[in-house]
């Protein structure tokens, strides 16, 4: 069976090679097509290999060193991803598809652009199959088969992280379109409004995904790790969070370039960086070159082969970018204070962000190469990164309403007013009253303005209250974003400076305290599961007239010699109370077993403005209803 | 506005921001980059300056592991290829594969005396992980 697959991944091979000279010939129907009949073999390709893993076929060497019989088969399949080989066949999978998408659903009836586009797209599955099939090929066999495979890594045993690859990796490989779409377009000088409604969707189509991918993500450590925290300034993390800001920046760019003609050579430059972003991403996480808390099989030749081809694709976009932008047209003209000055505004800020992400990144890779060995954490991106965002999100309420061209200022010279009046208070409740640090206030006063501001739009734009519902979509994707990015700085400043930590050392009866809640330990159980045994304990949570129960574990898998921690979370309703145990430990005499115990306000809060986000710009995919359309030109 | 102008005032604006960028990420960096002591850089370089964050790295001495505060606080060595050792000190869950005799990598700040009170523990995390700081280490023995 994974023979056929592994020869199917070869036809694939040589039918991206054709849509590659198809497309670039300008042959629109045959790159196409070729792109289809690609994708189909990849899709069997990948199923072979899931078959593999679900009929724990041990004979293929990746299912043997993955797999193991005993594991619930929703591992078994998520398993055929969880790996270097595997994950690479899913991005192959991912590109592929995204060209045979892109041949079923242009519509910008211009041929020679579609079929370069497709030909680009095409040249980039050549790449990932080759790296596929020549450098982690997951087709491969073993003789003698083993008798028992060696399982999957208990940490990536959760339905989080099942998920988690595929949305990333559609988020990722989404650009390659994206990226496909800005060469054709520079290729022919010709970065306009049709160009521009193309890329959007495109777009959107890579930065939703990509969006709750990266939730899942943070969501699986923030549970699975038992470290309370959900963002860890992690390279691994900040991997995914640069082509995140680079997407976030290009969807506003965009609009720009849809709407008015503007910023064309920009949102080209951005269109092409989001792509290469991506593959820097997979390869600090795949080679190795950068210390991470989280665990992948890493080999530096790989991470080779991976820098060229990041060298070989920036090359040719970078190349191509600077032979074409000077003769890009320059669209409508706009003052500063515009709704093309607030998104420009937007830009140079998101950018500048991803750029302070990337340095601190980076930073340990080139003191390293002057001998000398640090890393960078939180501090430098709490002072960098943070302010840097804080910044435009000030300024967000006030200027996502203004018109192109050129805006009425005085009206919204009151409405910061109320900006600023609402800080202050913020502030001073904060600072006296409730005793919270004057940055924790601060971030309140941006959160609840940003909410207060998406609504006050909605609402403006509406102007009757029953026609809200009425409103083009892109209307309401907006509002849903903004809401998003409010609950988000909501929630992340309740979690980073209101959150209660206590380590507790507990024998069976004993308690102890955080946040006011008080808990007991009423005994650890041994316990065991499909492929794992595990310590558990429980403890009863009280507070004036709250109770909860909560049964924190302590796994281990045998085939992989692991253990893992299984947190217990109670939701309170305003946030979360969250257990994890730790190992027995002999203190004078008795067994204490010990505990970290948090307590994370609104921790919901933020995964919901994450979620916003992500269906905000799902909802922005679909085209406006055209009775509307003038509502929307005026807006 | 004119196009000249316009060009003007966005190099401006960005010029600003990426100025104000780079010297907050300069501050930044000189302030909390992280540096890397073994128990034999520390003898040869001396300890940092107070309160500075910084990273302990090694393997944890076998037998050296104890606790304290009543069970909530480990206390163990951590020794690496010279006959320096540094003491630390963690309040909390040690990572799933924390173990005596394996690699560890703590994030902290050392204490006058010398001994090291750790924010953070990292340990080996499965067999294909190793904490870079560590495979200097491994290969001198």
């Amino acid at each position: 069976m994974i023979e056929a697959g592994h020869f199917a991944a070869f036809l694939a091979l040589a039918l991206s090679l054709a849509q590659g000279v198809f497309g670039l010939r300008g042959e629109r129907r045959l790159a196409g097509m070729t792109a289809i009949a690609a994708f189909g073999l990849m899709v069997f390709s990948f199923l072979t290999l899931i078959n593999a893993f679900v009929t724990s076929d041990f004979s293929v060497a990746l299912v043997a060193s993955n797999s193991h019989t005993l594991k619930p088969m929703a591992y078994k399949i998520a398993g055929a991803w969880g790996n270097h080989e595997g994950s690479m066949a899913l991005w192959c999978l991912v590109t592929l598809g995204f060209g045979a998408a892109a041949a079923g659903l242009m519509r910008t009836e211009r041929p020679l652009f579609e079929a370069r586009a497709l030909g680009i797209q095409g040249l980039l599955s050549l790449g990932a199959l080759a790296y596929l099939l020549f450098a982690s090929s997951p087709y491969l066999r073993l003789d003698p088969a083993p008798f028992q495979g060696a399982g999957l890594n208990p940490l990536l045993q959760d339905p989080a992280l099942a998920l988690h690859p595929p949305m990333l990796y559609l988020g990722y490989v989404g650009y390659s379109f994206v990226f496909a779409l800005a060469a054709a377009g520079l290729m022919e000088s010709r970065i306009d409004r049709v160009w521009a409604k193309e890329a959007r969707i495109w777009s959107l189509a890579a930065f939703a995904p990509l969006t709750l991918g990266i939730a899942l993500g943070s969501y699986w450590a923030y549970y699975e790790l038992g470290w309370g925290g959900w963002w860890f300034w992690d390279p691994v993390e900040n991997a995914s969070l640069m082509p995140w800001l680079i997407g976030a920046a290009l969807l506003h760019s965009v609009l720009v370039t849809e709407k008015r003609e503007g910023f064309a050579a920009w949102t080209a430059l951005l269109a092409v960086l989001a792509f290469l972003f991506s593959i820097l991403g997979a390869f600090l996480v795949r080679s190795g070159v950068l210390t991470s808390v989280h665990a992948f099989a890493v080999d530096p030749e790989r991470g080779t082969l991976l820098l060229m081809g990041l060298l070989v694709y920036g090359g040719f976009a970078l190349g191509l970018f600077a032979l074409r932008a000077p003769k890009l047209e320059g669209g409508k003209p706009w003052t500063l204070l515009s709704r093309e000055g607030a998104l420009m505004t937007n830009n140079v800020v998101l950018i500048v962000a991803a750029l302070t992400v990337l340095l601190g990144t980076l930073f340990p890779l080139i003191a390293e190469a002057f001998g000398r060995t640090i890393s960078v954490g939180e501090p430098y991106f709490n002072l960098t990164f943070v302010p840097i965002l804080a910044l435009v999100l000030v300024l967000l309420p006030i200027v996502q309403g203004w018109a192109w061209g050129r805006a009425d200022v005085k009206g919204w010279l009151r409405w910061a007013m109320g900006g600023a009046g609402l800080v202050a208070v913020f502030a001073l409740l904060g600072v006296s009253p409730m005793r919270i640090s004057l940055g924790a206030a601060f971030g309140f006063a941006l959160g609840t303005w940003l909410v207060f501001g998406s609504l006050w739009e909605l609402k403006r734009r509406a102007i009757r209250m029953d026609r809200m519902f009425r409103l083009p979509r892109r209307v309401w994707a907006m509002t849903l974003a903004h809401l998003g990015i409010g609950l988000f700085v909501i929630g992340a400043v309740a979690e980073t400076t209101g959150r209660y930590e206590s380590t507790l050392a507990l024998a069976e009866g004993g308690s102890g305290s955080v946040a006011g809640w008080v808990l007991t330990l009423n005994e650890v159980r041994a316990i065991e599961g499909p492929n794992w045994y595990a310590d558990r304990a429980v403890l009863t949570a009280r507070k004036g007239r709250q109770n909860a129960t909560l049964e924190p574990m302590k796994r281990f898998y045998p085939a992989a010699m692991m253990p893992t921690t299984e947190t217990a979370i109670h939701k309170t309703g305003t946030g979360d109370l969250y257990a994890a145990l730790g190992e027995a430990r002999d203190v004078d005499g008795e067994t204490r077993w010990v505990f970290r115990v948090y307590y994370n306000p609104l921790v919901d809060v933020l995964y919901l403005g994450v979620v916003l986000i992500g269906l905000g710009a799902m909802l922005a995919m679909w085209p406006g209803r055209p009775s509307v359309k003038r509502a929307e030109a005026g807006a | 506005m004119r196009a000249r102008t316009r060009r003007l005032f966005t190099f401006g604006i960005a010029a600003l921001l990426v100025a104000a960028a780079a010297l907050l990420a300069f501050f930044a960096l000189r302030e909390n980059a992280n540096l890397f002591y073994t128990p034999q850089i520390l003898a040869e370089k001396g300890l940092p300056e107070a309160g500075r964050e910084v990273k302990v790295g090694g393997w944890v001495e076998p037998g050296s592991l104890s606790y304290t505060d009543s069970g909530t606080t480990l206390v163990f060595t951590v020794i690496d290829n010279s006959p320096h050792t540094i003491r630390v000190g963690f309040t909390g869950v040690a990572p799933d594969l924390f173990r005596e005799g394996q690699g560890v990598v703590a994030t902290g700040s050392f204490n006058p005396d010398g001994s090291f009170t750790a924010r953070q523990l990292l340990a080996k995390h499965d067999e294909n992980y190793q904490p870079r700081e560590l495979k200097p280490l491994e290969a001198g023995g």
